[in-house]
């Protein structure tokens, strides 16, 4: 069995390898019939293949090469594109001149924008090469994807060995798992603050500084939060590691920076991989791979795997199989095969289970969801897929998400059917119990998720106002420049390389616990108003700590088990975890309307009933909390 | 006024909690052990990798500050209370108006031959899981001595670095003079199945020397020789009360203390493991070492250190413990060999680590008792039918309102009433579900 899970483990380093070497294994050609199979407007075909000149069928030992050579030419390409159409910057001329642009054809058709830049550039590297990989594509998807996930299936079955119960036996003394002191966190952090300002230097000085300058105090603030409790900076918090750092996890941890930060930033360095993805692809859109395509399939392998591994480790708890399953099946059907073949039928591509606010971009373009030209107007809702998907999505929002959160709680979303939710349930699973338990991370949580909140709320209300108006300016604030500084900031930093990246440095929740605000829409509701709550079996608690540590959310469970008070918490996704790994039946989720206003009160612990704090001599002065 | 609390488990800390919420007075909570409150019964789950230290904390460090709850780190190695004065080890000195002693337990030991040597220990304290943890690299074999709560522990807990266990107990079966009988059986079953070298009917006879002062290898009652690098002495515990022997406070087994837990001396209380009652309520024994009723008792001694008299009542018996991945739960009355006018529902499942156990009285037909393994009741509703003496035919047909498992777990509560149908010749249905809108109904009825 040991041998077995060995081989699963040497087969996975193996096809890991394989898949960032293949990275490297190609040469690259810009040919005519590259050019002209990629690039459709002769305009810009004609102008990259002058100003590409000499570098026109040269070969390239490495894709590097290539990308540093025609980044250039695309960019003068478009400023030279620009200069004909009589645009002069300098002069504050920002839009073509009518009559420089060729009869009949319009602005949007003729100069190239930096949007088009970076798919050129994308299509170009990956078309562009020859070598080891193109040819034998199949070879390394086989090596690679395939490969991986059957060495991670044997490294996880044999485990079904094992008697069925709480298998955490030695996560804090694994490398892997065990996490980081709160010192190198905080480096981390501010690591990535930093470079997420760098990178956006130009374009987004403002927020840059105002990032900065928060992040400066949340830091100070830790500290000497740390420093007037008069402890030593690192003893304090109950993320301190403890037998040294947790070295995998770390290289995990920037292994998944670094991916997201490529697949967001640099695409065009990861062409190889959608190279062999290319018949998935068109066997089930048509179109051949894009990054997101490549994003969208690992992440449903990795969750199909994870989740196998998740069904394993909890195979005698019929809860956590059933949800499990159940984000397998919104993840593969919802999030990856359906918007396929949406693109397969010629209809928008929609994630038909992704709610706004989490769908951040879901009003960024009104038009194209329900048909370009039509009025939005009972007469198209019948003729047009894309608005009944308008108003589903509206609906989703509106009424879905509130009702069901009502009923259930937020949980029938985070851990039944979200697919951030799910990937921190199945690869996330193994660092759940890195979550910062602290009443100060608490604090913080309430600030920061109700703060994204209020942005994506206000960065639609501007949209849509743009959309309605036409004016893309309100109050000092141009809209697109909102939209742009939500996604860089939300729908990529935070969301993706801190939300999945953070995984194993601060827990698998971190997006959702911190930033997610479709939950923290629903957290409100949850608090306020919902028949969820889990119960607390009377007096049974022996204050262990389990459920505490296993809370991915960061929720204290303990705190309120132990107390025999049922938890109401608007962060508690409903996992229910901390209710599978209570060793004394305390734990449970529960639904019901009886007691939907007093779901907290009751303290079942307190022993001695009948008498009154205030009665006579005896009044309640000491106030513990 | 100044109450000194001598021990930070679980009694002593909810006495301090307790004062400080009904009153102002000055409370230091005195310990030898760690410098903060942490959860005994996490332990072992340090070791075996579940949680670290910290994580065994209730309550964050900055608690006791934010409350006025001083903490001293310290051994008091005598109690002079002509005085009211504390006298520590090294010779400070505390004075106090009023103490409360919560000194928790100390591990048995019956003068095996050997006992005292190296690599020989309980698991009770902090101190214990260091020497545990010290012992345990490359450790071949570890014996562990008694068969009770914390023996089954121990075992899992080096189960759980594959670490080979071998586990005497002197009883024919684990636990059996507490448990029932089939229970037992299916805990023994579960521990060989988790490859556990269970003796039983074995006893300790010597820890033999390596020649360095540690122990190398046992030798039980039966003659063998067992090599191991570690020995586990977990033959129960008995109240942590030696540096009182000379202190004038009455002392048997535990400190004697009244039912508002006072002492013979007027100022000095006793709670928790180390309490002996002088007149322990019916079915009840005078020392209870149960995290639970150390609880109660901290809550309780509260209101009498504040002034307000209130006896020391633990209600129905209730406790739980989990057997490696088999839970476990009683309220109420359940012997080890049932009373002859009670009559017992018993119901296992197929895969061997669930059953369900009604006990209810021959003659009245009232409930007495509920053991489970490997299924989880609320406790809540199974206290109102116990204090209630409820009809066991009501009981066994609203029996689903107790069950607290997960979501989607199977229930059996109906398997339950079919084995009383065939056993009374009755036809009776179940009448409710489980879930907590019944459950609480009943409650509130």
């Amino acid at each position: 069995m040991k041998l077995i899970k060995n081989i699963g483990l040497a087969l996975f380093v193996l096809a890991l390898t394989i898949f960032v070497a293949s990275l490297t294994l190609t040469n690259h050609t810009l040919t005519e019939t590259v050019l002209s199979e990629n690039i459709y407007n002769q305009y810009h075909r004609e102008m990259i293949q002058q100003q590409a000149g000499d570098l026109m069928g040269k070969e390239f030992g490495s894709n590097v090469a290539f990308i540093n050579a025609f980044k250039p030419v695309l960019n003068n390409s478009l400023e030279a594109l620009d200069k004909a159409s009589g645009v002069d910057r300098a002069n504050g001329i920002w839009n073509a001149v009518p009559d420089k642009l060729p009869e009949g054809v319009s602005e949007n058709n003729y100069r190239m924008f930096p949007n088009t830049v970076d798919d050129y550039l994308f299509a170009l590297t990956k078309y562009s090469a020859g070598g080891l990989l193109p040819g034998n594509s199949n070879w390394f998807f086989l090596l690679s994807f395939i490969l991986a996930a059957l060495g991670g299936l044997m490294y996880l079955l044999p485990d079904l060995n094992l008697i069925p119960g709480i298998k955490n036996n030695q996560i804090y003394d694994s490398p892997a798992t065990r996490g980081i002191t709160f010192q190198t966190r905080m480096i981390f952090l501010g690591m990535t603050i930093l470079a997420s300002i760098l990178m956006v230097f130009f374009k987004y000085l403002l927020i840059g500084i105002l990032t900065i300058v928060a992040g400066i105090i949340i830091i100070y603030r830790i500290y000497k939060t740390n420093k007037d409790n008069n402890v030593s900076f690192s003893k304090t918090r109950k993320v301190t590691a403890p037998k040294g750092l947790g070295w995998i996890g770390i290289s995990f941890g920037i292994f998944l920076i670094l991916f997201y930060v490529t697949l967001y930033f640099f695409p065009e360095y990861i062409t190889n991989w959608t190279l062999m993805l290319d018949p998935i692809s068109e066997s089930l859109s048509g179109n051949s791979a894009g990054r997101w395509f490549l994003y969208g399939f690992l992440y449903t392998m990795v969750m199909f795997v994870m989740g196998i591994r998740m069904l394993i480790k909890y195979r005698h708890n019929n809860y956590q199989l059933v949800r499990t399953g159940s984000v397998m099946f919104f993840q593969t059907a919802f999030a990856f095969l359906i918007p396929e073949f949406l693109l397969r039928l010629n209809q928008p591509y929609m994630d038909f289970k992704n709610a706004w606010p989490l769908d951040y971009d879901f009003f960024f373009e009104i038009d194209k969801m329900y048909g370009q030209g039509t009025e939005f107007a009972i007469a198209g809702w019948a003729t047009s897929v894309g608005t009944m998907m308008f108003i589903w999505g509206i609906v989703l929002t509106l009424v879905v998400v509130p009702f069901f959160t009502y009923y259930f709680g937020k949980r029938w979303y985070c851990s039944w059917v979200c697919g951030c939710g799910g990937l921190a349930e199945t690869l996330g699973d193994p660092y759940r119990q890195l979550s910062d338990k602290s009443l100060t991370a608490w604090k913080y949580e309430r600030y920061i998720i109700h703060g994204v909140l209020v942005f994506a709320i206000v960065m639609t209300g501007m949209v849509i106002y743009t959309y309605l108006t036409g004016s893309s300016s309100i109050l000092f604030l141009d809209s697109y420049n909102v939209r742009s500084w939500y996604g860089f900031f939300i729908g990529s930093m935070f969301s993706g390389i801190v939300g999945t990246g953070f995984y194993p440095l601060m827990g698998n929740r971190v997006w959702c616990r911190f930033g997610c605000p479709l939950a923290g829409m629903m957290g409100l509701v949850q608090k306020f108003k919902s028949r969820f709550r889990i119960t607390t079996n009377g007096g049974q608690c022996i204050s262990c700590g389990n459920c505490s540590t296993y809370c991915e959310m960061g929720i204290d469970v303990r705190a309120y088990a132990q107390r025999g008070q049922n938890v109401v918490r608007a962060s508690c996704v409903g996992c229910g975890i901390c209710a599978a790994v209570c060793p004394r039946g305390v734990l449970r989720l529960e639904n019901g309307t009886v007691d939907i206003d007093n779901r907290v009160t009751e303290l079942k612990t307190v022993h001695v009933k009948s008498i009154s704090f205030t009665d006579g001599a005896f009044s309640l002065e000491g106030n513990e909390v | 006024m100044h109450i000194a609390i001598i021990g930070n488990g679980i009694s002593g800390i909810t006495a301090a909690r307790y004062i400080r919420k009904f009153s102002d007075h000055q409370i230091t909570v005195i310990s030898s052990e760690s410098d903060h409150f942490f959860s005994r019964t996490a332990l072992m789950y340090i070791y075996m990798g579940h949680m670290r230290f910290e994580d065994t904390k209730p309550y964050e460090d900055w608690f006791w500050e934010k409350n006025r709850i001083d903490l001293k780190k310290g051994f008091v190695e005598k109690v002079n209370h002509q005085d009211n004065e504390l006298l520590f080890v090294g010779g400070e000195k505390m004075k106090y108006d009023k103490l409360i002693l919560a000194t928790g337990s100390a591990s048995n030991k019956f003068g095996w031959p050997g006992q005292d040597l190296e690599a020989v220990h309980g698991m009770y304290s902090l101190q214990d899981l260091e020497a545990m943890e010290k012992y345990s690299d490359g450790l071949k074999r570890a014996v562990i001595v008694g068969g009770g709560l914390i023996g089954i522990e121990m075992a899992e807990m080096f189960h759980s670095r594959n670490i080979p266990v071998t586990f005497l107990v002197r009883e024919t079966d684990f636990w059996n003079g507490v448990i029932p009988l089939e229970e037992a059986k299916m805990v023994g079953r579960h521990i060989l199945e988790n490859h556990i070298d269970l003796q039983l009917q074995t006893e300790l006879k010597e820890i033999v020397d390596d020649g360095n002062g540690k122990a190398c290898a046992v030798i039980t009652s039966k003659g063998e020789r067992i090599e191991c690098g570690f020995v586990g002495l977990t033959a129960g515990v008995h109240p942590n009360i030696d540096f009182l022997k000379e202190s004038g406070i009455e002392i048997q087994r535990g400190i004697m203390v009244n039912d508002f837990l006072e002492t013979n001396i007027s100022n000095i209380y006793a709670i928790g493991d180390c309490a002996q009652m002088q007149n322990p309520k019916p079915g009840r024994r005078p020392v209870e070492a149960i995290w639970y009723t150390g609880r109660m008792m901290g809550e309780t001694v509260a209101y009498n250190v504040c002034g307000k008299k209130v006896g020391y009542d633990p209600g129905i018996w209730f406790n739980s413990a989990k057997f490696f991945e088999i839970e476990y739960q009683v309220y109420g009355t359940v012997m080890a060999k049932m009373a002859d006018d009670h009559e017992a529902i018993y119901w296992k499942h197929t895969d061997g680590r669930k059953s369900i156990r009604v006990i209810y009285d021959k003659n009245t037909d009232e409930i007495v008792g509920f053991n489970l393994m490997g299924v989880r009741f609320r406790h809540e509703v199974c206290e109102k039918w116990l204090k209630e003496k409820t009809n066991v035919e009501v009981v066994l047909q609203d029996l689903a309102i107790a069950n607290f498992d997960p979501e989607f777990y199977k229930t059996h509560e109906h398997e339950v009433l079919k084995i009383y149908n065939q056993k009374s010749g009755k036809n009776l249905k179940p009448k409710k579900k489980r879930g907590w809108t019944q459950a609480f109904k009943f409650l509130q009825s």
